[in-house]
Parts: C-alpha cells; sequence; structure tokens
C-alpha cells in the first residue's frame, strides 16, 4: 500500500520507518528543512520537504494514489486541515488525523474527518479502567448533523445518583436513550431511578456537552 | 450585533474598535502567552483604548473559550488570528457546531481560501484582496479603489486620534 504521512516528527518519524519496514511505500512531508534532512538520512529518499497543509505538495506527493494519509504533526488545527485538504482536492479514499488535545476528537468528527487517534485518549482509557469511580465519555458523533452519543456513568455522591431521569438538569434539546445496569439495556423514561454504576447514554448537540457533563457528573 | 473576534492583531483590534465604536457588542480572543515575559496586555494592544467589549485571553479552537466569548449568541464569528489553520478550524466550529449565521475566515494562502469557499466556508484572502485594490486603484478601475481607500483613511484617521490605553 501507498500511504502519505505529513509531519516527520517523533511520531512521523517513527511510524514511517514501521512502515516501511512492513513492506509499504511511504512519502513523509516535513515542512522543517532540517528536520527533512535528519530522516532522510535515515530512511532514504522518502522525504519531501514543503508545507504539508498546501493542497500543491499534496498533490506532489501523490496523495491522489495514496491508499492513506496520516497527518501526525503536533498542530491539532494543522492536521485537521491536511486531512480535509487531502479529502477534497486529492480524494484520498482514508485519511487520519493525530489528535493532541482529545477534545478535539468529537471536533474532528463533526468536522468530516472520522479517523482520529489520540494519544492522550489511548493512555486515559487504560488508566480509567483501573479506576473505580464514574466516567463521561462522549463515544461518537452523529453523522449529518451536530450532535452525540455521550455515555456516562452514575458515581456514589453524584446528584443523580437515586434521582429520576426525568429530575435530571439537562439541556431541553438532550435526550437520554438507555441505560445500561449491571450488563443489560434498560429503556429509560422519566419514572426511571438511576442508580450507582448505572452507564446513561445520552444523545446531545455537541455543543451542550459541558451542561450534559455537569448534570450527570455534578 | 453581536460579534466574536478570534485573534487581535492589527486586524481584529481595528475591527474590534470599528463595530465596537458602532454600538455593536464585540468580544474578542487571543490566545493565552505561555512566556511569562509577555504580559496579558501586551495581547490586547492593537485594541483601542475606548473599548468597551469583552476580551478574552484563550485559544480561539477551543470550544470552551468560544462559549465564554459568547459565541452561543453569536450573529457572527470572524477568526483573524496569524494561523490560516487556525482560522479555518475555529470558523468551521462556529459555523458547523455552534451554528453561527456569518462565519468569516482569514486565510492567507489563496488555494486554501478557494477550497474551503467550495465547501461554504466563508474565507477572504489578503492576497488577493490588497493584491487586487492595489491593481484597480493603478487602473482601470479607479473608482472602486478610490471609494474603498476613503472608507479606510477615515476609518484610520478616527483610530489615530484615540490615544490607545494601557489594558
Amino acid at each position: 500500500m501507498y500511504f502519505v504521512v505529513a509531519g516527520a516528527g517523533e511520531v512521523g518519524f517513527h511510524l514511517s520507518q514501521a512502515l516501511l519496514e512492513s513492506g509499504h511505500e511511504v512519502t513523509v512531508i516535513e515542512a522543517d528543512r532540517r528536520r527533512a534532512n535528519f530522516v532522510q538520512e535515515r530512511l532514504g529518499s522518502i522525504v519531501m520537504n514543503a508545507p504539508a497543509d498546501e493542497g500543491r505538495a499534496q498533490m506532489e506527493a501523490g496523495c491522489s494514489r495514496a491508499d492513506a494519509l496520516i497527518a501526525v504533526t503536533g498542530d491539532d488545527a494543522k492536521n485537521l486541515v491536511i486531512c480535509q485538504l487531502a479529502k477534497l482536492r486529492c480524494h484520498t479514499p482514508r485519511v487520519i488525523a493525530r489528535v493532541n488535545n482529545p477534545k478535539n476528537e468529537i471536533v474532528f468528527k463533526t468536522l468530516g474527518i472520522d479517523e482520529t487517534i489520540s494519544s492522550t485518549r489511548v493512555l486515559m482509557n487504560v488508566i480509567e479502567q483501573e479506576l473505580p469511580s464514574g466516567g463521561f465519555m462522549p463515544l461518537m458523533s452523529l453523522a449529518g448533523s451536530a450532535n452525540e452519543l455521550i455515555e456516562a456513568e452514575i458515581a456514589i455522591g453524584t446528584p443523580p445518583a437515586g434521582k429520576t431521569v426525568g429530575s435530571l438538569r439537562l439541556p431541553t434539546d438532550a435526550l437520554v436513550g438507555g441505560i445500561i445496569r449491571k450488563g443489560k439495556l434498560l429503556h429509560a423514561d422519566d419514572e426511571t431511578k438511576l442508580e450507582v454504576g448505572d452507564r446513561v447514554m445520552v444523545f446531545a448537540p455537541t455543543a451542550s456537552e459541558s451542561e450534559v457533563r455537569k448534570a450527570l457528573m455534578g | 450585533m453581536n460579534v466574536v473576534i478570534v485573534g487581535c492583531g492589527r486586524v481584529g483590534g481595528f475591527l474590534a474598535g470599528l463595530l465596537d465604536s458602532e454600538g455593536h457588542r464585540v468580544s474578542v480572543v487571543d490566545i493565552a502567552s505561555t512566556s511569562p515575559a509577555r504580559a496579558e496586555r501586551a495581547w490586547f494592544q492593537h485594541l483601542p483604548g475606548s473599548f468597551k467589549g469583552e476580551t478574552i485571553l484563550g485559544d480561539g479552537t477551543d470550544l470552551e473559550v468560544l462559549r465564554q466569548a459568547g459565541v452561543e449568541r453569536a450573529d457572527a464569528v470572524l477568526a483573524l488570528t496569524e494561523g490560516d489553520n487556525r482560522n479555518l478550524m475555529c470558523a468551521q466550529i462556529a459555523q458547523k457546531i455552534f451554528g453561527v449565521k456569518q462565519v468569516i475566515a482569514k486565510v492567507n494562502d489563496p488555494v486554501r481560501a478557494q477550497t474551503y469557499r467550495e465547501l461554504g466556508v466563508n474565507t477572504f484572502s489578503r492576497t488577493t484582496i490588497l493584491g487586487t485594490l492595489l491593481h484597480a486603484m493603478l487602473q482601470e478601475d479607479r473608482e472602486v479603489g478610490e471609494v474603498l481607500m476613503r472608507k479606510a483613511l477615515a476609518h484610520e484617521a478616527d483610530m489615530v486620534h484615540e490615544p490607545v490605553k494601557a489594558r
């Protein structure tokens, strides 16, 4: 397969090396000349010294015949634009963005970039599984709208524990879709009482995420 | 009109002052400096001393910061930072997540400006606008150039007369 890697920092460098080692064809785009030279000395002439967020550089790198483009710079806004440009201008079939600030995952999804990787999120998921307390997780954005699906676990001592769904102070345009209690999916109406450990599934506008968090986590 | 301006450089500061003086509700967002050498006031130095709107220190691509700036009840959001990508991200958030009606992003790279315009994001490129204006002034379209210049010079005169207050 042919991959274009945008950004030759630590992540881009090691990713390119790994892809090459597993027999793939790779082009790395790096704007900084010194860094581009450094990588070229180690990986061979697969490096293009150009700004990856410009359409022309992406064309030259062959994004239109690439199987995938992976944007791994340290700047989220840049990764977003690199991916959007590749999708729009070069019709690259698969674009993947590194997200440095995990809050941006949902933003990227809403803006049409479905595949994101956040190292912070990966680490957090590993750690969260070890923690006994409840969690609040935006699971996915809902395609074609500015809404998302959120999962929240009701923790001890938070306002919703023991209260009914109807008494939650959710924003008016949020919907409780169901509850997972002890592994079983329950229907939720206004009269349903919430117990500690319940995982509540909420559909809500992405913009009101913080209000949903406040209502469910205290 | 409620207006949020992200990026308080020369253009952002100028426009914020202009809208504020016309009675609009303006809030200005500029990125917080991590270096202690640059004090807070340095970031809003391009605002006129008479500015009555709000100033918010923070990242204009952060949903929480935008909310603080009042994006939810904004009639217009203008993304005017030095970074094309940041402006494009901010504009798309305002438009697609917060549903702001009028959103404009400053994008200096004309190719990117055009691509995003096709995607429905209102963009303008300083390069092409200034270039076109100068071109019009030099030759065939003197009228357009002169009208624009007269307006610009009048605003400029107003701004110069106002003493800049340390904020």
